[in-house]
């Protein structure tokens, strides 16, 4: 606990763990009912290219991220509402693309071997206060987003069709809801790379929704969960002096592993005691 | 006014024709029973009602204006769900989205909103059902839930396609006791492939094998069931022999 008081880049490092996980709880809960993991990872991975060209022309790199996330969402929204049929083809071209481009800019730009493993696989205890302050803002403009047309987003990733019939701008809000997923894709790449976004963004979601089924808890309990698998995993990786990123994720995942085996057992159980009462 | 008017309408994908000169009226608190075999246009003529597909040729009004102006008049509920069965919603959720499109953008719904859900949930007899959650209800009640959410629309026509697709005998029975109670105060087209089971309720039957022919209920007679469903029913005779 000493070194949390006495280290100012440990305590930024949970703090952006913290911000982040709230993104993650509210926008990965989308992601796993909605079944969009795919896509995710599409706009994750072709961050590099807005992180690479932001390097190479000078410009912050979560400026470039963020640019390049948007317009990833976008273009991917677009091709998903034109050409359903060939979507996944063309998601995994986007993502192949928007790395290719990351990785030239980035061999162009001198000093470029520390940086692309910490993109790739992030390093929160290089975040800076800046950074901080850049994340409270996306955080605060998902879930703004969320609250303001909560109804809208349920309605489209329940049943588009209906939702289309009472009027509701669907492909408008399709698109919104991808942003919002490129912002918080931005927000989790500080933490533990483009590389294990995906991860990130849908285990705690997953984990939440074995035991709880409306979208509202989910969300909180996905954010909780968020919380503790960053924070133990940025001091697990403190002390045993290894990767925060591949940290995080492991115990991320580990607890998913286990979660699944056991909500599995725990409804069969109930199913079990339910055929008894009879 | 009529509910619905349609003229000379023709509908092909790509190029495969759908439909052919449909000529349709439908005046209001009609009770209007679509039939027709599979792949007879029965659902593309619904979502040509609907607004969610142009006519390829011809005119279609609904409520005196184009579907998809009217679209918001309507309550529509599709044959196969569009949703996945585990979504997390419950059943007063997937009802109150019924309501959108009227009011308010931004927030959550008005008071108005949670009472009109309630009242269609009590006529519905789904009431009980408020807080279950849509994976654990059955075939029956899924149903249900699903014209209540047409319902909470305060549609001037309700829309079904095969509504009774997926529930049993008796539970259909009950669906269309309920229809019949509604078509008091709207008028109500329901697509289904059962005509005998239908006749005993609606005003009215069409037949739709890529063209259309109506006929009032009392006309209904094993030479028409032939005609519209023509090898299949030559085909289920075969069986008997």
């Amino acid at each position: 606990m000493h070194a949390i008081l006495e280290y100012g880049f440990l305590q930024s490092a949970l703090l952006a763990g913290l911000l982040a996980s709230i993104g993650c709880g509210v926008m990965g809960s989308y992601v796993v009912v909605k079944r969009i993991g795919y896509m995710a990872g599409g706009i994750s991975h072709s961050v590099l290219g807005g992180m690479g060209a932001a390097l190479f022309f000078g410009f912050a790199p979560m400026q470039g991220a963020l640019l390049a996330a948007l317009v990833a969402a976008l273009i991917i929204g677009w091709i998903k509402l034109r050409w359903r049929a060939q979507e996944d083809t063309l998601i995994g071209a986007m993502w192949a693309m928007g790395m290719s481009i990351g990785i030239l800019f980035i061999s162009r730009t001198p000093g470029y071997a520390t940086d692309l493993v910490s993109y790739l696989f992030g390093n929160i205890l290089l975040v800076s206060r800046e950074q901080i302050g850049h994340m409270a803002i996306l955080d605060l403009l998902v879930i703004g987003m969320v609250l303001a047309f909560y109804r809208q987003f349920l309605a489209v990733s329940f049943d588009e069709e209906f939702a289309r019939l009472r009027g509701v701008p669907v492909n408008f809000f399709y698109l919104l809801f991808l942003c919002l997923v490129a912002l918080t894709v931005v927000l989790l790449v500080q933490v533990v790379g483009l590389v294990l976004v995906i991860a990130l963004l849908t285990l705690p979601a997953a984990i939440a929704g074995h035991y709880i089924h409306t979208m509202g808890r989910m969300m909180l309990a996905a954010s909780a969960l968020g919380m503790v698998f960053t924070t133990t995993g940025i001091m697990a990786s403190y002390y045993l002096d290894a990767p925060t990123g591949a940290i995080i994720i492991l115990i991320a995942g580990s607890a998913y592993l286990v979660s699944a085996v056991f909500s599995q057992w725990w409804r069969q159980g109930k199913a079990r005691r339910s055929v008894g009462k009879l | 006014m009529n509910a619905i008017e349609i003229h000379d309408l023709s509908f092909a994908y790509s190029e495969t024709p759908v439909l052919e000169g449909i000529d349709l009226t439908v005046p209001e608190r009609e009770f209007l029973g679509i039939v027709g075999p599979n792949a007879g246009g029965k659902s593309t003529l619904l979502k040509i009602i609907l607004g969610l597909l142009p006519p390829t040729r011809g005119s279609v009004k609904v409520l005196g204006t184009t579907p998809a102006q009217a679209r918001t008049r309507l309550g529509y509920v599709p044959q196969y769900p569009a949703f996945a069965r585990d979504f997390p919603v419950t059943v007063e959720q997937v009802v109150l989205m019924g309501r959108l499109g009227r009011g308010r953008m931004i927030g959550g719904y008005s008071h108005r909103d949670h009472e009109i859900a309630r009242r269609v949930m009590g006529e519905t007899e789904i009431g009980n059902l408020a807080q279950r959650r849509i994976d654990q209800l059955s075939g029956g009640q899924l149903q249900r839930t699903l014209v209540a959410r047409a319902l909470a629309c305060e549609p001037e026509i309700l829309i079904l396609d095969e509504p009774t697709a997926n529930i049993d005998m008796r539970v259909e029975n009950e669906l269309f006791d309920l229809l019949k109670l509604l078509n008091q105060r709207m008028t109500i087209l329901v697509v289904s492939h059962d005509i005998a089971f239908i006749s005993g309720y609606v005003h009215r039957v069409a037949c739709l094998n890529r063209t259309l022919i109506c006929h009032r209920t009392e006309d209904i007679d094993g030479q028409v069931i032939q005609q519209l469903y023509d090898n299949e029913v030559r085909m289920v005779a075969h069986h008997h022999h």
